[in-house]
């Protein structure tokens, strides 16, 4: 049951990759890249971490892919041009090639490399909560607060029209 | 023998630091202390340090003639400053003293005929603006002469060197503003700088044998050294020869002669006291203080004696074809100093000294005198116009009689025993053909300075109404220095010092000296027709002046027609100073101009750092195209980069 | 839930996501296409964090990704903001068409 949910989501994932790669118009690339998203968060579901998968679907799917759209609204964006531009071909050849070297050459390594999986473990919310507020990681977290904070600042004074 | 007190320590340096002081005073407060023309504060400063040190020399040998008595002399160290003046590694040279026999004489030549020409300095420089940088020069000199004399080791004979040869330049382009004075300088100090080149490699060589710079180890340990046959050219040989060569440049000996005629340029006092009293003697000085290392190698003394004799009569030959008062006397010394290269030569190092100290007084006296001649005719030097000036200034003209009987080798008079003895040693030790070349230039020099004599104070005067108007004798300051030089010449001869021999007996001065060469004691030799044979020549010299410049001048035209060639050379100098001229200042000045300035300093350093900065610049224009400005390609160049590193993280 | 090959197999499938991203990023002419693709290539490397965190049986992998999460919203947002200057001042969103470092 889990094999079949997890290589339908699989599929699904990579279609909506290429989709968002291939297509032309941004707007289409932007939904398709929802379903990515939430195919993923199948997949995380199946792996064992809930809360992360929950997390994808309420902030990513739901916030940056919803910024995304207000932007490309915004912009009034329609559709892409063709011609590919200067040195556009063998831009694209080129990075074809190192895109396909890279992903080979990883492969190749990590096919043997991690066997299976641990047993059962507690992934649940809480074990989560426990770690990020332990003295290990309270700093870090605290600190992409204020991370947080200045996007938020960076963004605003960015985007106005006047300063 | 007495215990040496603090006192006797000291002496020595007062006798050598007192010139010093009197230097510093002077160039510091010169201007202030001559107030205006006629105060000559800065001459009686300037003769007070010099005649004090004569003194306190005079004293120091007195002492200590009672305690040394050898060929050890006392080496006398600075212990108040408490530092060694070079340690480097294993190479110490303290700044010591020397005092012995040789040094005592030395020192005081310098100081008392320096003396007397400080004095006559006074006279002959009165109304001069610059006289406190002249009496400031002259004391400066003093103590670097003062330094090689008695410098106790080879570098501190060089700082002397050294010095004295700055002090010529600084003396004889004292009126820098003449154009010939300021080129007659420079060509003395680098025609020294020559010889001082050879010196310093000798010093070198030296060093390499012994193993310490210091005289008195010098003079001990020679005798251990392998004497070198003649024309075996050893590390003792190379040493002398190179020594020697430094020699020739400050003794004015071939080839390095060049500069000392053009040294006329100075004032009369510093040439009297330069070039002819101590300096150009400094040559002679050290080959005498190093005679226990050139007994050893009979090349290096074959050498000195064919270059003193060469020189000797070449320069008496030039001598009786010149004008000029004073480059007569200054080709007489640089005759007179081949005369005591010759003695040192043939080994009779004691009899070169002895014609060192009675050359100091008459040459002195004579260019003294030149100098009271030229002030009687208000600085005209050329003796065509001058003329039977012999009733007029008495008291110049008797005085330079005695000087030029003491030159011709005139019984009685100094000149006659020092050169006798070199004319004896010449012939004793075999060298015949030097002893007759020897004998004729004995009698040039009779010939040349008879002439001088009759053409300056024989005769008509030729010199014209004006000039002989302005004829007056010279005041007291600069006669009481030409008597007493007088004096000296006279009796320098056969003075006899008592007590400095052996067992206190009463010798003469080669005897004094002699122990310091540590040479084996030889046979004393008499030719019984020697000194006459001497007198011989000098009378016959002094005829011939007499028949073609007094008695019968109309056979001077016939002469000079029947010796014209002859002339023609010794007029040109033998032609060295045009030779020179043009292989060496030619291809130095005008090779360096061309080759070395345009071609490598201009051309290769100048372009290298040129083109350096053009390279530079062509990489950036080739690498330009790079930066495309397309975001694009920047992120595929960050792509590549990162596919690499971890490529190689994966597989290394 | 513990079949063991999901774990190689997801982090296979990251690889290719992560593939697909990097070369969007360089077919697309669109910015805001491009920023896509990038947080493309950002949830690769999340489930790749994600399958490793099960292999490991830690929670270590699993927080990674919450702070990947956190910058990555930041980032867009900055990203953003800065695309709706660059087009007020060239009314264009042509990535070809800033070019002012040339050279």
């Amino acid at each position: 049951m889990d094999a079949i949910l997890f290589y339908v989501s699989a599929a699904v994932a990579v279609a909506s990759a290429v989709v968002v790669i291939a297509q032309k118009s941004p707007i289409t690339s932007a939904f398709a890249l929802i379903v990515t998203l939430c195919s993923l968060s199948v997949i995380f579901g199946l792996l064992g971490s809930p809360f992360i998968a929950v997390l994808q679907v309420i902030v990513y799917a739901g916030a940056i892919m919803v910024l995304f759209l207000f932007v490309l609204m915004l912009l009034n964006v329609k559709r892409e041009e063709d011609a590919p531009g200067r040195g556009g071909r063998t831009l694209r050849g080129v990075a074809l090639a190192l895109v396909t070297l890279f992903v080979l050459q990883a492969g190749a390594v990590l096919v043997g490399a991690p066997a299976g999986s641990a047993p059962r473990f507690d992934a649940s919310t809480r074990r989560m909560a426990e770690i990020l507020f332990s003295p290990h990681f309270l700093y870090v977290f605290e600190a992409t607060s204020v991370l947080i904070l200045a996007a938020l600042v960076g963004a605003v004074v960015l985007a106005k029209k006047e300063l | 023998m007495h215990e040496l007190e603090a006192l006797d320590r000291v002496l020595p340096f007062a006798v050598l630091l007192l010139p010093l002081c009197g230097f510093v005073v002077l160039s510091l407060f010169g201007e202030w202390i001559k107030k205006d023309k006629e105060d000559a504060g800065a001459g009686y400063m300037a003769c007070g340090t010099v005649l004090v040190s004569f003194g306190l020399a005079a004293w120091t040998t007195a002492r200590l003639y009672g305690l040394v008595g050898g060929a050890e002399g006392l080496r006398f160290s600075q212990p108040y400053l408490g530092f060694e003046w070079i340690e480097a590694g294993g190479f110490r040279v303290p700044l010591s003293l020397l005092v012995d026999p040789l040094s005592a004489v030395m020192m005081l030549v310098v100081t008392g005929i320096g003396s007397l020409i400080h004095v006559y300095s006074l006279g002959y420089m009165a109304g001069d603006d610059d006289r406190p940088r002249f009496f400031s020069y002259l004391n400066l000199f003093t103590f670097f002469m003062l330094l090689l004399v008695l410098g106790g080791s080879l570098p501190l004979l060089f700082v002397g060197w050294e010095g004295v040869g700055l002090c010529s330049y600084l003396l004889i382009g004292f009126w820098y503003k003449k154009d010939s004075a300021s080129a007659a300088g420079l060509k003395a100090f680098v025609v020294n700088r020559i010889g001082d080149a050879g010196l310093i490699l000798g010093m070198i060589f030296i060093y390499h044998a012994f193993g310490s710079l210091d005289l008195v180890d010098i003079a001990d340990n020679a005798g251990a050294l392998a004497p070198e046959k003649l024309w075996e050219i050893g590390p003792v040989s190379v040493a002398c020869l190179l020594l020697f060569l430094g020699a020739t440049g400050k003794s004015a000996q071939i080839p390095l002669h060049v500069w000392l005629p053009d040294a006329m340029e100075g004032p009369t006092p510093v040439s009297a006291l330069i070039h002819a009293a101590t300096m150009v003697t400094a040559g002679v000085y050290m080959v005498a203080r190093l005679a226990p290392l050139y007994h050893q190698s009979a090349t290096a003394m074959l050498v000195v004696a064919v270059t003193g004799t060469v020189t000797a009569l070449m320069a008496g030959t030039i001598a009786i074809v010149q004008n000029d008062i004073k480059r007569v006397l200054a080709y007489s010394t640089v005759s007179q100093l081949g005369f005591m290269f010759l003695a040192a030569g043939v080994g009779a190092f004691g009899v070169a000294i002895f014609h060192l100290y009675t050359h100091a007084f008459f040459k002195a006296l004579l260019f003294l005198g030149s100098g009271s001649v030229i002030h009687a005719m208000s600085g005209e030097q050329d003796m065509g116009k001058m003329g039977g000036l012999r009733k007029r200034i008495p008291w110049t003209f008797w005085t330079f009689l005695a000087g030029t009987a003491a030159i011709s080798g005139i019984p009685f008079f100094a000149g006659f025993y020092s050169k006798d003895e070199i004319l004896l040693g010449a012939l004793t030790t075999g060298h015949t053909v030097l002893f007759g070349i020897a004998l004729f230039t004995a009698l040039l020099t009779a010939a040349y300075m008879a002439r001088l004599l009759f053409l300056t104070f024989f005769g008509a005067f030729r010199g014209g109404h004006d000039l002989e108007h302005h004829v007056h004798e010279s005041p007291w300051s600069m006669i009481g220095p030409l008597v007493l030089l007088a004096v000296g010449s006279t009796v320098s001869g056969y003075a006899l010092f008592p007590g400095l021999g052996e067992a206190g007996a009463r010798v003469r001065l080669p005897e004094v000296v002699q122990p310091v060469f540590r040479l084996p004691a030889e046979a004393v030799h008499h030719v019984a027709w020697l000194p006459a044979a001497a007198t011989l020549a000098a009378i016959a010299g002094g005829l011939i002046a007499w028949y073609l410049y007094l008695s019968m001048p109309e056979l001077r035209a016939s002469a000079r027609a029947a010796l014209r060639p002859a002339l023609r050379i010794f007029e040109a100098k033998y032609y060295f100073d045009t030779v020179y001229d043009a292989f060496v200042r030619r291809v130095v000045v005008e090779g360096s101009d061309a080759l070395l300035w345009r071609r490598v300093d201009a051309g290769v350093i100048d372009g290298a750092v040129n083109r350096a900065g053009t390279v530079a610049s062509a990489l950036a224009q080739a690498l330009r195209p790079v930066q495309t400005g397309f975001v694009r390609h920047y992120a595929l160049l960050v792509l590549a980069g990162a596919v690499a590193l971890v490529s190689y993280l994966l597989w290394s | 839930m513990d079949h063991p090959a999901f774990v190689q197999h997801a982090v296979l499938l990251s690889l290719v996501l992560f593939g697909l991203g990097t070369l969007g990023v360089f077919l697309r002419r669109n910015v805001i296409t491009v920023l896509m693709c990038v947080e493309l290539m950002l949830n690769g490397v999340n489930l790749a964090f994600v399958a490793f965190s099960r292999a490991a049986g830690t929670l270590d992998g699993q927080v990674l990704v919450f702070f990947v999460m956190v910058v990555a919203a930041a980032e867009a947002a900055v990203g953003l903001a800065i695309v709706i200057a660059l087009n007020r001042h060239r009314d264009t969103l042509d990535v070809d068409a800033f070019r002012l470092m040339k050279g």
